[in-house]
């Protein structure tokens, strides 16, 4: 079964593009793709020059959820990333330890996940994705699981850890406004099989808050984004 | 939610308790003032002093019985996990497996014992192999249900950090297992002690079994009855070792989800 279809896209370095359409456009096969997790049947994916045909250790991954371990501790689970790269976690620490504060999770090292809500699982999670310092970041829903509250929350804390520490990152999302609120291009997909129907660029300013919904420039962009998705094509049921 | 010490230790050890001893009570009664034979229905006093009576000879018969199910529960652990990868790692594996496996479960192993002892003979082994084929059967069900567990994202993540299919067994899949093991292991401890004695039953002269056995044909019920409360105990014994492995080697498991 195909899943993407014609999906051409180059994304600069640093830049935060997020993919927004509905279940079934092949959002997260092209990040599996990204990753090199699943081989192309047709095309290619590149990554600075190099053509990717296998995993390769300078990409973070954070799913819907947030996959820990429950056998280890936030700090454990954090370091996770590095034993299983085959790294020594020795030099790592100072890195943790600045990670976990920069996601508020300080104080909270030697929990085990099932003590933590959700929010602050999936930052371990995040933590875990950033510590080996990768330069592409690929998140699938991060935030999908959590409720509306956190999850506004924590759009904005992974724009201020973005602010801090350049990266490039694909964020596949189903929400609208989260899509927009975070990106500099949204990729906008419609389904079966998936295709790319728009890129937009957010030419808002940054740092964006809450506040930028009530921009006009903002709701315009969401029109924009809707009728892309909604007013497509006569397979719709 | 906190329920004060009180009311706690009410639910969880005073009324067991009471209840436990209003039965005994109510035994004693019933055996004394309707003066119902021993052999019939002996009183837990008669059982209690028969028990004390035959308590030397009764170490020799508990350390048979012990050892039978030991080892039928360690052969289980030894042949069901190992088959529970393989079934979980290899598809052509499950499918010759797993119907054999089901076959082997559905054959009633109070039958095979018999046969079992006409095979390997008159000493422990075959209590031994009678105790592992009525345990290794949640062993392996367990286990590979807690193997294959794993959310395929985690092999995603492992798989993005190039980690080899071994470390990821190691690091991943197996602690994942863990509690569905252990899950997997209570039930086999006491079938382990189920088959022991059933191994007895059919041809042995030693172990609790056995005693039950013998006492019974000579109308000494009150000495089959301490024999069955010895094996309770140690059935509960073992129980009770099996859940401290587990909260040892499972400390993220939340004690208060564990009853």
């Amino acid at each position: 079964m195909q899943a993407v279809e014609d999906v051409s896209v180059s994304i600069r370095e640093n830049e935060f593009v997020t993919f927004v359409g509905p279940s079934g456009c092949g959002k997260s096969t092209l990040l599996k793709l990204v990753a090199g997790l699943v081989p192309p049947t047709r095309g290619s994916v590149h990554v600075r020059d190099q053509i990717v045909r296998e995993p390769f250790p300078d990409v973070g991954f954070v799913f819907q959820q947030p996959v820990l371990l429950p056998w280890r501790t936030v700090w454990d689970n954090v370091i996770f990333s590095i034993e299983m790269l085959g790294r020594k976690p020795g030099p790592y620490r100072g890195a943790a330890a600045d990670l976990l504060t920069l996601t508020g999770l300080q104080g909270f090292e030697t929990k085990y996940p099932r003590e933590l809500s959700g929010g602050m699982q999936q930052r371990v999670a995040i933590c875990r994705a950033l510590l080996p310092d990768p330069s592409l970041l690929l998140m699938d829903e991060p935030f999908g699981a959590l409720d509306a509250m956190t999850r506004e929350e924590m759009s904005l804390e992974l724009l201020r850890i973005w602010e801090e520490r350049r990266k490039t990152i694909l964020f596949v999302t189903h929400s609208i406004p989260e899509a927009i609120l975070l990106a500099d291009r949204v990729v906008v997909m419609t389904p079966r099989p998936g295709r790319i129907a728009r890129i937009l660029h957010v030419d808002l300013p940054r740092p964006r808050t809450m506040d930028l919904e009530f921009d006009s420039r903002f709701k315009a962009l969401s029109d924009d984004v809707r009728s892309l998705i909604f007013a497509r094509g006569p397979e719709r049921r | 939610m906190t329920i004060p010490f009180a009311r706690r230790a009410l639910g969880d050890y005073v009324i067991p308790a009471a209840t436990l001893i209003g039965v005994l009570v109510l035994w004693e009664a019933v055996a004394r003032g309707f003066r119902i034979p021993n052999f019939i229905m002996p009183a837990p006093s008669a059982i209690l002093a028969e028990g004390w009576e035959w308590r030397y000879r009764f170490i020799g018969h508990t350390a048979v019985t012990l050892y039978e199910t030991l080892g039928g529960f360690a052969l289980s652990i030894a042949v069901g996990v190992p088959l529970a990868i393989l079934i979980v790692y290899s598809p052509a594996m499950k499918s010759a497996v797993y119907p054999l496996i089901v076959l082997a479960q559905s054959v009633p192993k109070i039958a095979v014992a018999p046969v079992l002892l006409l095979i390997l003979g008159y000493g422990a082994i075959p209590k031994v192999v009678v105790a592992f084929l009525v345990a290794f059967f949640p062993v392996v069900i367990d286990t590979a249900t807690g193997l294959a567990a794993t959310p395929p994202e985690l092999i995603d993540l492992s798989r993005s950090y190039r980690a080899s299919a071994f470390k990821t067994f190691v690091k991943v899949r197996l602690p994942m297992a863990l509690p569905f093991f252990f899950a997997g292991a209570k039930v086999a401890i006491t079938l382990s002690v189920i088959g022991a004695v059933v191994g007895e039953f059919v041809g042995s002269d030693k172990g609790l079994g056995y005693v039950i056995l013998s006492a019974t044909s000579y109308w000494k019920t009150e000495l089959a009855f301490s024999a069955m409360l010895l094996l309770s105990l140690m059935a509960i014994v073992l129980f009770g070792a099996v859940s401290l492995a587990e909260r040892v080697l499972c400390p993220w498991l939340a004690p208060d989800t564990q009853e």
